[in-house]
């Protein structure tokens, strides 16, 4: 066995083994663009949806084609006030989560100090659970302190799941830098203070940025826990859920589409600014 | 500089514990006392009027009892579907992950940010979409009909299917990228080497890359079965009463019946038999790095 696979090894050439599965290649590669495509045939039903012409109160079948939709996105104020909202709440539940969660992964990576394990252990916690807990969960604290839930109570929330994304996030992304880079700017004579504002914090904030950006999507996109703790309070995905039930209209497809070509957009932006300094 | 090393170790002694403690406050605040409150409204008994209830802790654990009895079809049904939903998710990601880490060269990032962009669209606008989709007018279910493979009259909204279908849908993501991100980690020349050890692909698969993509199919499957087994929205937009599942429970009886103490004993129940799985599980698959 030993000298066969020696000889082998010696004399026999890769590319023949390598070349023999053509076909299974082929396949994993259909497999996959198969996959693919499934993973966009809802997006691409929710954008040919925006231009709909819906009968009745629900934009579920096709009815013909208009413009109208797009000429008016915001014709339901309910609709618009909740989006105004839902991104006013992110924006608040960020900048706190951000704060919190940043420093705690700074000393995560950067210190050492007992009992650092248990808290990585702690920080999964909130990702392993399922929100309908801790959805359920909070209700039932806000039940005993006697709080209404509303505004205050979801932004609260919010900053609570948010936490561990951003540490996780920060975390990983600080991993590997060459933090020498403090040691000498502290020997070049440079205070604590100025050390972090011109050394650490440039290192960082990629990471800080990375992190506060899938912040602010989770916070927007949340439904389970944000039910749970709202009150009357209507935010856009609640707004959404309601009008399951009651009527759907087409500029909900309109906003959905519009979030998601800024996204792409800013995406795009992002990666072409990133590739232009690095050329630079 | 080894002097300078150690000063700057000593000043920052208590340095770590303040810039840990406003986050560990607060998570204990507003993520461990409500488990603390959960468990204490799911010990007690409603009482007073319709209109005006108390709660009374008084250690009733006959919720518990009343939560398996009552809804023992629920929780059967929730972690079938859980599982299912994991298993498909794992099936569909495998191959997009794979070529993802090994065949798509310089259009690695493309797909991958093409994977990531379907969720910028809010998870229930997602759903309602596959409502349309999965509708019994929808060509789906005509083409499916058409094929023999539907019977006529068959219809797939409102179905087992339907919801399970959702589920997949909604979490592929988590079981796409960590799986990527551990076959990315596998060096090529380890699958070259087990072939020119004269290995089959199919025993290079099952012996090399399988086994050391098992961090990326451990995370993920908790990633996707985890929030699959919390989740009311799948089963109460793609699905019917025959499909309830023990989150659209909760979610009725704390924010519609209001009966706090049954919804809180089988929220602790779903909590329970989601952590005594993930221990089995994490241990089975013999590796403790999650993250």
């Amino acid at each position: 066995m030993t000298t066969q696979a020696m000889t082998a090894v010696g004399t026999a050439e890769p590319k023949t083994v390598k070349g023999s599965p053509k076909w299974g290649d082929l396949i994993l590669r259909i497999a996959a663009g198969l996959v693919l495509l499934y993973l966009f045939l809802p997006i691409f039903v929710i954008v040919l949806f925006s231009f709909n012409h819906p009968q009745g109160k629900f934009n579920y079948s096709w009815q013909g084609f208009t413009l109208n939709n797009w000429a008016h996105p915001f014709k339901y104020p309910a609709l618009t006030d909740a989006l105004k909202l839902s991104i006013n709440i992110a924006a608040v539940s960020t900048a706190i989560a951000l704060v919190l969660g940043t420093l705690l992964a700074i000393a995560l990576v950067r210190q050492r100090f007992r009992g650092r394990t248990a808290v990585d252990t702690f920080l999964v916690l909130p990702l392993t659970s399922p929100e309908v807990v801790i959805g359920a969960a909070l209700l039932t604290l806000f039940l005993d302190l006697g709080w209404a839930a509303g505004y205050t109570t979801i932004v609260i929330a919010h900053v609570a799941f948010e936490i561990s994304f951003i540490a996780m996030t920060v975390r990983a992304r600080m991993r590997g830098f060459d933090w020498t880079l403090e040691d000498a700017s502290m020997d070049l004579g440079a205070s604590p203070a100025r050390t972090f504002f011109k050394v650490t914090l440039p290192l960082i904030i990629p990471g800080i940025v990375a992190a506060a950006m899938l912040s602010f999507a989770l916070s927007l996109d949340d439904f389970i826990i944000t039910y749970f703790v709202s009150g009357s309070t209507v935010t856009y995905p609640l707004y959404v859920n309601a009008a399951v039930k009651a009527a759907v209209p087409p500029q909900i497809n309109v906003l959905a589409t519009a979030i998601l070509v800024i996204s792409l957009v800013l995406l795009a932006v992002g990666t072409l600014y990133r590739r232009k300094r690095i050329e630079a | 500089m080894a002097g300078v090393a150690s000063s700057s170790r000593q000043r920052s002694k208590i340095a770590p514990y303040l810039m840990i403690l406003p986050a560990l406050v607060y998570l204990g605040i507003f993520f461990v006392v409500p488990f603390f409150s959960l468990a204490r409204t799911s010990l007690s008994s409603m009482g007073g009027s319709v209109y005006l209830p108390t709660l009374t802790f008084n250690w009733d654990f006959s919720n518990y009892l009343d939560a398996f009895s009552h809804y023992q079809d629920q929780i059967i049904r929730t972690f079938t579907y859980a599982l299912v939903a994991t298993l498909l998710c794992l099936l569909l990601a495998f191959p997009l992950a794979y070529v993802i880490a090994f065949k798509a060269g310089r259009y690695k990032n493309l797909i991958l940010g093409l994977v990531i962009l379907p969720f910028f669209v809010t998870f229930l606008i997602r759903t309602i979409a596959w409502k349309t989709i999965l509708a019994d007018d929808g060509w789906v279910v005509s083409a499916l009909g058409a094929v023999g493979l539907l019977p006529s009259e068959g219809r797939l909204l409102s179905t087992s299917w339907a919801v399970i279908g959702g589920l997949t849908y909604n979490w592929i993501i988590f079981m796409i990228l960590p799986l990527y991100v551990s076959l990315e980690k596998i060096d090529p020349r380890l699958i070259e080497a087990s072939k020119d050890l004269y290995s089959s692909n199919r025993r290079s698969f099952t012996k090399v890359i399988l086994p050391l993509s098992m961090p990326g199919v451990l995370a993920g499957s908790l990633l996707v079965f985890i929030p699959a087994s919390g989740d009311f929205i799948n089963a109460d937009y793609l699905g019917s009463t025959q499909t309830t599942m023990i989150g659209n429970v909760i979610q009725k009886q704390f924010l519609v019946v209001k009966d706090y103490p049954a919804a809180a004993a089988l929220s602790m129940v779903l909590m329970a038999i989601i952590l005594v799985g993930v221990l089995l599980y994490t241990r089975a698959l013999g590796t403790e790095d999650l993250v």
